[in-house]
């Protein structure tokens, strides 16, 4: 596991549901073909209406031009990151597009499970409310052994709250290569 | 110290005597189900994980139905059912419904009821969000994603925190303009989208048990539309007729102790209750149908596995018996089953299936459908600026298709009386 990621802010409002993260019309892409799951970064948070893509001004998309990367690497969200379906499409397309960690307010138990269980992001809760004091485009540094980010831009630092029980599967990578770890399945 | 149903479920299936909310443990699954947009990264992570010798932990225990992009020409939609079929048969899988066979049921939730597979006392994983439907049978069910599936594919076995428990506590009879999604919109405004999240929502009292088995999926269906793990409601006699016509598999009756510890409970008399609605653009932005009366819209949707029941459709027919519709209207049967009874099932002696069409609606083939958007050609789509009022379960953002409508969120008799109108219309008016 990294011990501090860096990147710039993507900031978004409350409740980012998992059709704004990836529209349900796009679940039809393969996710193991190298090729076509590209198309999950492509479209990743383009169900967000403009107007509240990228915070605090809004109409930034998350992803320019025909890329499948974002110059984002860290969310900032609001209360109920992620809720609504179950889809792991949902942290799949946002770790495609290069997003290192989510942090948000709280967030729906099936996609804080996904980022978990499937490795693909780290999802941070803060103790207060940070997408109305980091604005989009912010440099940011999360340091992971102090639960701690600073806005490189702007000098505040936030603790961010333990990652708690899932930090052993964190650490490990995801369910698979901590059920390896334990002995619950084969070592492959 | 009492449990709920819930803990004693998932006790059971973590093989102790006793858990306590927020507890991790490690559970023995039941069933596990999967669809057509989720089943093909389930399976392609397991072949990753569990290697060429990668074996299903207990092929009668996985049930795939096809259900959300059925009757589309999208070729990656296409695609994806081909791979479940090829896997169905590389593996002989016994519990596969194939599209364009007989076999095909509809939506999964719906068909997971109707062929046996919710049983009380069980554990039920499912790739969709709306697996707490199957919590109205008095059994543990939620959604887990794909990584989670092609664990418990090749282990049988995942891990859950023991949620806290809310208990919601219905006096009453439902007096004949109310339906369960009434209900449920009142409880998910009242407690917001996330005012569930982690926990188990315990549905109860009489006038919960008075409510048939479709009803009460209404209120299960929905319980992740408060951000809730698991929608529960214990089993009676009513759910054991249902379940023995369907499975002669064994099950075990859970109830919750008297003493048992809930983290808040809410109580409502179903006399005083008035039908509901969710506002664009979430399902907890709530009111009254009364506040909304008059709103214009441009299309009407019956359908999706909350609001595309038998039930459902019983209650549309009967406002909709001798009526024309002024607005475009979309009628969508959950399953294969409840498409058939559109011709058994009659009001006035006519049959559903005739009174929708001599009303002008549209019936569509069953599927999830328009309930999630889905590719471009899909049946009852939201295009453009639409302002379209639907028995489906959620009205985020672009839900049900175009970024530009605003859906709003009702019960199936809301829904046909506002049809008969175009305007948004308190079914008492038109009773």
């Amino acid at each position: 596991m990294e011990k501090v990621i860096t990147g710039k802010a993507f900031v978004l409002g409350d409740k980012i549901d998992t059709d704004q993260i990836i529209p349900a019309e796009h679940l039809v892409y393969s996710l193991s073909d190298p090729e076509e799951k590209k198309k999950y970064g492509y479209y990743a948070f383009s169900g967000v209406p403009l107007p509240e893509s990228g915070l605090p001004m809004g109409h930034k998309p998350f992803i320019k031009g025909d890329n499948y990367q974002s110059e984002y690497a860290i969310i900032i969200g609001g209360g109920n990151f992620g809720c609504g379906s179950s889809r792991e499409h949902a942290p799949f397309a946002l770790q495609v597009a290069g997003v290192k960690a989510v942090i948000a307010e709280s967030y729906a138990r099936i996609f804080y499970r996904n980022c978990v269980d499937g490795g693909f992001l780290i999802p941070y809760e803060g103790f207060e409310k940070l997408n109305d004091k980091i604005k989009t485009g912010d440099d940011l540094e999360i340091d992971i052994s102090a639960n701690l980010v600073k806005n490189l831009t702007t000098g505040d630092e936030f603790l961010l709250k333990p990652l708690g029980s899932v930090v052993s599967i964190i650490e490990a990578g995801d369910l698979f290569e901590y059920a390896r770890k334990t002995g619950m399945i084969a070592k492959g | 110290m009492g449990m709920t149903i819930t803990e004693k479920i998932l006790a059971k299936a973590a093989g102790k005597s006793r858990v306590t909310p927020g507890e991790s443990v490690w559970l023995s699954v039941d069933v596990l189900m999967t669809h057509d947009v989720c089943g093909p990264p389930t399976i392609d992570i397991w072949k990753r994980e569990f290697g060429p010798e990668a074996k299903i932990w207990d092929k009668e225990k996985l049930v795939i139905f096809p259900d959300h992009y059925i009757f589309t020409a999208n070729t990656h939609a296409i695609a994806n059912v081909a791979k479940l079929r090829d896997f169905a048969k590389e593996y002989d899988l016994p519990n596969y419904y194939d599209p364009g066979t007989e076999r095909y049921k509809g939506v999964c939730h719906m068909a997971l009821a109707e062929e046996g597979y919710n049983v009380p006392g069980t554990v039920l994983f499912g790739t969709d969000s709306h697996t707490c439907t199957s919590g109205a049978f008095g059994m543990f069910s939620t959604g887990v994603g794909n990584s989670d599936a092609a664990f418990i594919l090749g282990t049988g076995k995942i891990w859950e925190k023991v949620p806290e428990s809310m208990l919601f506590w219905f006096d009453g009879e439902i007096p004949p303009y109310l339906t369960a999604k009434d209900m449920i919109l009142q409880i998910i405004g009242d407690i917001t989208t996330d005012g569930a999240t982690y926990r188990a929502m315990e549905f109860a009292g009489p006038g919960v048990m008075s409510l048939p088995i479709s009803e009460r999926m209404t209120l299960t269906n929905m319980a992740i539309e408060a951000g809730g793990m698991n929608g529960i409601i214990e089993a009676d006699e009513l759910t054991e007729a249902y379940v023995k016509a369907r499975t002669d598999k064994s099950y075990e009756l859970f109830k919750s102790d008297p003493d048992a510890t809930y983290h808040s409970k809410y109580s409502y008399d179903l006399s005083k209750m008035e039908p509901m609605v969710a506002k664009p653009h979430s399902p907890d932005n709530k009111d009254t149908v009364r506040n909304v009366q008059g709103t214009k819209l441009t299309k009407c949707y019956i359908g999706s596995c909350t609001g595309g029941k038998l039930e459902d459709f019983q209650f549309a027919a009967k406002l909709l018996f001798g009526q024309t519709v002024k607005t475009p209207t979309y009628i969508v049967p959950a399953s294969t089953w409840v498409d058939q009874q559109l011709d058994v099932e009659t009001v006035n002696g006519v049959s559903l299936r005739e009174i929708f069409v001599k009303a002008g609606c549209t019936i569509g083939e069953s599927s999830c459908a328009a309930c999630l958007g889905g590719p471009s050609d899909t049946f009852g789509r939201a295009q453009d600026d639409e302002v379209i009022i639907s028995t489906t379960n959620r009205n985020f953002p672009g839900r049900m298709g175009s970024k530009k409508s605003a859906v709003y969120l009702a019960s199936a008799l809301t829904v046909a009386a506002s049809a008969i109108h175009g305007v948004i219309t308190d079914p008492r008016d038109v009773m």
